[in-house]
């Protein structure tokens, strides 16, 4: 055997090639279909984390074709109601750099805001009540309609199909319960800043 | 009428970080006294020339960062680094060599990871691997101890010792070997036969004349700090305890393979200072007490393995360095048991329902 | 003597609890104005049940609990309701939310209270409703209505009552004060907690080491009791032991699991206050209309506890006080430790007040500004959960959620130990509660976010559905359709039958079918060719001049052109003389 190497280096050197080769394709082989994986989490994955407005403000009729979307490649930076934070959530998950909001989609509002109807201007068409996607608009032809504040998303979808304009997109009050502290803050005294800051403090310098 | 604003708690415990290093830099005190009364002057010329260095090394840095310069100096973080690398280097370094140390410690290892409590690495070790790789030769001059002195001789004064440092003023019968150099260089006599014939041993008691008591002087300072709870046991403990597990194992009856018994490390080259004043720094360490011990015991294992078969005669700096890269890797696995919880997590792992 | 187990960490600040010592319990004129805050507890407000204008009278229920985890708000004297509106709360946010506000009339006069003697006699759901209408909250701090814990879930055996005499935040002398003054009803209002509990095993009332005088008073109203099942337990001063979950595993050695209750190990622990509220109530009929407050801080000439209505606001007690506005450096609600900072004096003393802490600036000066973390551990050898404050702290600055999570930060009871040790002045327990309530906040969003996908998907399948079903309904009038026509050729075909048609369906179809087979009336047809032909003939003249004019490329394209018109016209030929023929033929 060991003649024989000795021999034909560049015989043995090929056989072994193709014996690692080969051993290896098969190892991959069989891992294929032992760990295969069942469906395309990630496109779950990504939905789990897309703020489920359903809002269409991204170009896709709901959030489910726009987390396909991203997982076929599609910009991360589309979601106005989701914000920094869901494209921050997705950089991660993805593992890429994460780019800021595309303001053409919309933007994104500082607070939360929910759909209010002027009950007594409502003429209770049920054109809203088609628009809404999550159901959350109660009421029946020529009767008052309402929105149930729990359900509303703020999606601005029924703004548009009022024929009298009687929605208004409003904040959502926030309650004592609801109130949280925030992180101290960062100041440059406060020596809480890690090296990042740096090019900040270098930019403003140069500025 | 409008109050103060602020979260709780509104007490707190006097003292600050600056505090914390101030204490460290009086604990080194007995054994910088120590070496300096065995060896000379040198090694307190050192610690006031790196000292001093380092704060300036710092200082520029701070100052190009734009960092409020005084608040950050007022914590005497460089200064203990400057410290810690003048104790470590070997006496009347030249000022070029110290600089170099100090620019690397301060500069490399702490201000370009983000300064104070970001750098991953102790920076006075780093400073000295650096050294030690640069310049092997500066480095390894260890002054003789005033036990080995001949007759009539005397030790080198601050002088001459000054005149080295700044001007390379070569210094008569300076030089000796150190306890673990003659063990390094040992390959057929007796541990016994070392201890009877070498000065080094024959002048000293347990582990080479003016080394055991500097050794003995730093665990003073260590456990001083221990007192005062800047630091827990658990660190220095079980690298002591694992350093003298391996030499115990592998002590070999003193024949001449043996690699020395443990009170021979314990009490020889950097071991105390390394177990008081480098393993405990907490910023390059391990968190938990567990992971602590772990990382102890991993320095004493590693500093024996070098010293006993690699090519330096001293292995704290390259142990500690080692151990820094294992460190969040120890964190991962070693989170402690919160109240409430029947066994500990690991770093990221969720809740099991 | 009972032993007693140790916890992890803790912290020894100055206890400062003399200085509120030196005089005795006091009260203090009744305030002319008392406001009272529909949430002084955990759970959901109270509901007023007075309106403005409302005459009341002392101890009169004013707002009702709102579900089982509420409680009831009763005047603490009598007088008119002058408002029912919105104020500042004591609350760290400083917002301010619905108050019930009375105006004094001086007289004090109470409402009928409902006594009861012989309450050893009274059954479970009874002694139990008494307490729960009394409106009594946690009045250690926390808040939690006191009714739930006493009422645990069925299946659960309790074998130990605490009460909590602990105090161990530096400065609070209010339950000191209470154990002193009124032992004996501490300890008759432990029977009665005992009682309701079916009697549990142990019995036991833990006071640190710091109160010797408490623990007498305590004791020696224990031995006025015939069988005594009750214990003193005394403890080595440590904050936070005072912690309901410490408390438990210094007395029991046992822990609560992260997530459950103190019921969950055989345990229910109540504040000493609480349980004096608990006799009262009982014994007299007496809601919580009231409660011992420490005043103390260098700011204030006169440091001592009162008894202070619920509802009287803080200004007016700091200025019987002799309060410096120019010298205190801060006004906190609670202990030093923790307290939370009011920004202004105008809010009044809720159930939960224990302490009004008003410090000189020599006593709690400014902190200074933060250091850098470096991880030297302290916090992690002060911290009573066994948690590692400082990894928390990096989590946090990163915002990391997922490794906070992993880090156990919700078994943080922010306690401020670390915050207290840490040589680096981090405001260790801000960063805590801020990532609490980022990841509260993000729970709910989560759980809003998947509400809203299922609701969406579902209205999804419901068009889905709705439109499958207007499919099959239309495929089926086809088919019908088709049947009837069948129908209808196979009626034509046998003549002689009678065209009975009972059915209107069967009429209608009928009626459709015919029309379908009924030919279009020739002339329209050739018109309708006609036309055709004569417009693919005017089409063909027009490409044709068009192609005499272009040149080039442009010609071929416009020949194919040609060509086709070409084609199209004999087409419309062809068919016009074929129908020709049949109509003729």
């Amino acid at each position: 055997m060991i003649e024989l190497i000795i021999q034909y280096p560049v015989l043995a050197a090929l056989l072994a090639m193709v014996g690692l080769s080969l051993v290896f394709g098969a190892v991959l082989g069989f891992a294929a279909v032992k760990f295969k994986v069942e469906g395309d989490p990630i496109v779950e994955q990504i939905d789990s984390l897309l703020p489920q407005t359903q809002c269409g403000q991204c170009g896709h009729p709901g959030c489910k074709p726009y987390a396909e979307g991203i997982a076929n490649g599609e910009a991360i930076n589309k979601c106005p109601p989701g914000g920094q934070t869901t494209i921050n959530a997705i950089a991660d998950l993805l593992d890429v750099e994460a780019p800021t909001l595309d303001e053409e989609h919309g933007e994104e509002k500082d607070l939360p805001t929910v759909a209010y109807i002027r009950e007594d201007e409502c003429i209770g068409c049920t054109k809203c009540i088609q628009a809404c996607p999550m159901d959350a608009i109660l009421g029946a032809a020529k009767q008052m309609h309402t929105v149930i504040i729990d359900e509303c998303t703020g999606c601005d979808l029924c703004v548009e199909p009022c024929p009298v304009d009687c929605i208004d997109m409003l904040p959502l009050e926030s309650t004592l319960g609801e109130w949280k502290w925030s992180l101290p803050p960062r100041s440059e005294t406060l020596a809480l800043n890690i090296i990042a800051s740096d090019r900040k403090a270098h930019s403003e310098a140069s500025a | 009428m409008a109050f103060m604003q602020m979260t709780s708690p509104h007490a707190h415990r006097p003292g600050n970080t600056g505090h914390v290093m101030k204490l460290v830099i009086l604990a080194t005190l007995p054994g910088l006294i120590t070496l300096s009364y065995f060896f000379g002057p040198g090694t307190l010329i050192n610690v006031f020339t790196a000292g001093i260095m380092a704060m300036a090394c710092e200082a520029l840095v701070l100052k190009l960062r734009q960092r409020p310069v005084m608040f950050y100096i007022n914590d005497y973080s460089a200064l203990v680094t400057g410290v810690l690398l003048g104790l470590a280097l070997p006496p009347y370094t030249p000022w070029w060599v110290i600089a170099v140390g100090c620019v690397s410690a301060i500069v490399l290892a702490k201000q370009l990871y983000g300064g104070m409590g970001y750098n991953p690495f102790n920076p006075a070790m780093v400073g000295y691997v650096i050294l030690l790789i640069s310049f092997p030769v500066e480095m390894t001059q260890w002054a003789m101890p005033r036990t080995l002195l001949a007759e009539g001789q005397a030790l080198t004064g601050p002088i001459d010792g000054l005149a080295k440092m700044w001007f390379a003023t070569p210094l008569d019968a300076y030089t000796g070997a150190t306890p673990l150099d003659v063990f390094k260089q040992n390959n057929s006599q007796l541990v016994q036969h070392l201890y009877d014939t070498q000065a080094v041993f024959s002048t000293g008691r347990w582990a080479g004349a003016g080394w055991e008591w500097a050794n003995i002087g730093f665990l003073m300072g260590g456990c001083f700090l221990l007192y005062k709870k800047v630091f827990t046991w658990h660190a220095p403990v079980s690298m002591l305890i694992s350093l003298s597990l391996m030499a115990a194992m592998f002590n070999d009856g003193g024949s001449s393979n043996s690699g020395g018994s443990p009170l021979f490390h314990l009490l020889s080259g950097a071991t105390m200072l390394g177990a008081f004043f480098i393993v405990t720094d907490p910023v390059s360490s391990a968190t938990s007490n567990k992971g602590r011990m772990i990382y102890g015991a991993a320095i004493g294992i590693l500093i024996y393995l070098i010293r006993t078969w690699g090519n330096y005669p001293d292995a704290v700096a390259f142990a500690v360095l080692l151990l820094n890269f294992a460190a969040p890797f120890i964190d991962y696995y070693t989170l402690p048991r919160t109240y409430g919880h029947n066994k500990a997590r690991r770093g990221t792992e969720k809740e099991a329902e | 003597m009972r032993k007693v187990w140790d916890i992890h960490g803790g912290v020894h600040p100055p206890e400062n609890k003399q200085q509120s010592m030196q005089q005795a319990l006091a009260s203090l004129p009744l305030a002319p104005e008392l406001v009272l805050p529909l949430n002084q507890h955990i759970g959901k407000p109270a509901i007023a049940i007075v309106a403005e204008g409302d005459t009341v009278l002392k101890g009169q229920l004013i707002a009702k609990a709102d579900g089982p985890i509420s409680a009831n708000i009763h005047a603490p004297t009598s007088g008119t309701v002058s408002g029912i509106e919105d104020r500042t709360l004591p609350h760290p946010s400083g917002g301010s939310g619905p108050c019930i506000v009375i105006s004094s009339d001086g007289k004090d006069t109470w409402a009928e209270l409902d006594a009861c003697e012989n309450y050893q006699t009274l059954d479970h759901n009874t002694l139990l409703e008494k307490i729960r209408s009394a409106g009594i909250a946690g009045m250690g701090g926390a808040g939690f209505p006191a009714a739930i814990k006493l009422n645990p879930r069925g299946n659960l055996k309790i074998d130990t009552l605490i009460l909590n005499g602990t105090e161990c935040e530096p400065y609070i002398t209010a339950d000191d004060t209470l154990m002193q003054t009124r032992a004996q009803e501490v300890v008759a209002g432990a029977q009665i907690l005992a009682q309701l509990l079916g009697n549990p095993k142990s019995i036991l009332i833990g006071i640190e080491d710091n109160k010797p005088e408490a623990i007498r008073s305590i004791s020696k109203a224990l031995s006025e009791v015939e069988n005594n099942p009750i214990e003193v337990v005394s403890f080595p001063t440590k904050y936070p032991s005072g912690g309901e979950k410490q408390l438990i595993q210094i007395l029991t050695g046992r822990e609560v699991p992260a997530g459950k209750l103190p019921a969950d190990v055989g345990v229910v622990c109540q504040n000493v206050g609480s349980t004096v509220a608990a006799y009262r109530a009982v014994r007299f009929g007496e809601p919580l209309i009231s409660r011992i407050t420490t005043v103390v801080g260098e700011a204030l000439e006169i440091q001592r506890n009162i008894e202070v209505p619920i509802g009287t606001p803080i200004g007016y007690i700091l200025e019987q006080h002799g309060f410096t506005a120019a010298n205190v450096s801060r006004l906190i609600m609670g202990g030093p430790m923790m307290g939370f900072a009011l920004n202004t004096a105008d809010v009044p003393v809720i159930k939960t007040t224990n302490c009004i802490l008003a410090p000189s600036r020599a006593e709690m000066p400014a902190p200074p500004p933060a250091q850098a973390c470096i991880r030297c551990g302290m916090c992690a050898e002060a911290c009573p959960a066994s948690l590692l404050p400082q990894q928390l702290f990096w989590y946090s600055m990163a915002e990391d959620l997922d490794k906070l999570e992993a880090h156990n930060i919700a078994d943080c009871i922010e306690c401020g130990a670390c915050s207290y040790v840490c040589p680096s002045n981090i405001p260790l327990v801000q960063f805590y509660r801020a990532s609490k309530g980022a990841m509260k906040q993000h729970a709910i969003d989560k759980e809003k976010s998947d509400r809203s996908r299922a609701r969406f998907e579902f209205r999804q399948q419901r068009i889905e559905k709705a439109e499958v079903e207007k499919e099959a309904k239309r495929a089926a009038r086809k088919v019908a359709a088709e049947a009837a026509k069948a129908k209808l050729a196979a009626k034509q075909a046998s003549e002689g039958d009678s065209p009975k048609t009972d059915d209107t369906a069967d009429v209608v179809a009928a009626a459709i079918a015919k029309a379908k087979t009924q030919d279009i009336s020739p002339e329209v047809q050739l018109a309708k060719l006609e036309r055709a032909l004569s417009s693919a003939s005017s089409r063909l003249d027009r490409t044709l001049a068009r192609a005499e004019e272009a040149e080039g490329e442009k010609k071929d394209a416009i020949l194919a052109r040609v060509k086709d018109a070409e084609l199209k016209v004999s087409d419309a030929k062809n068919k016009l003389a074929e129908f020709q023929a049949r109509e003729n033929g």
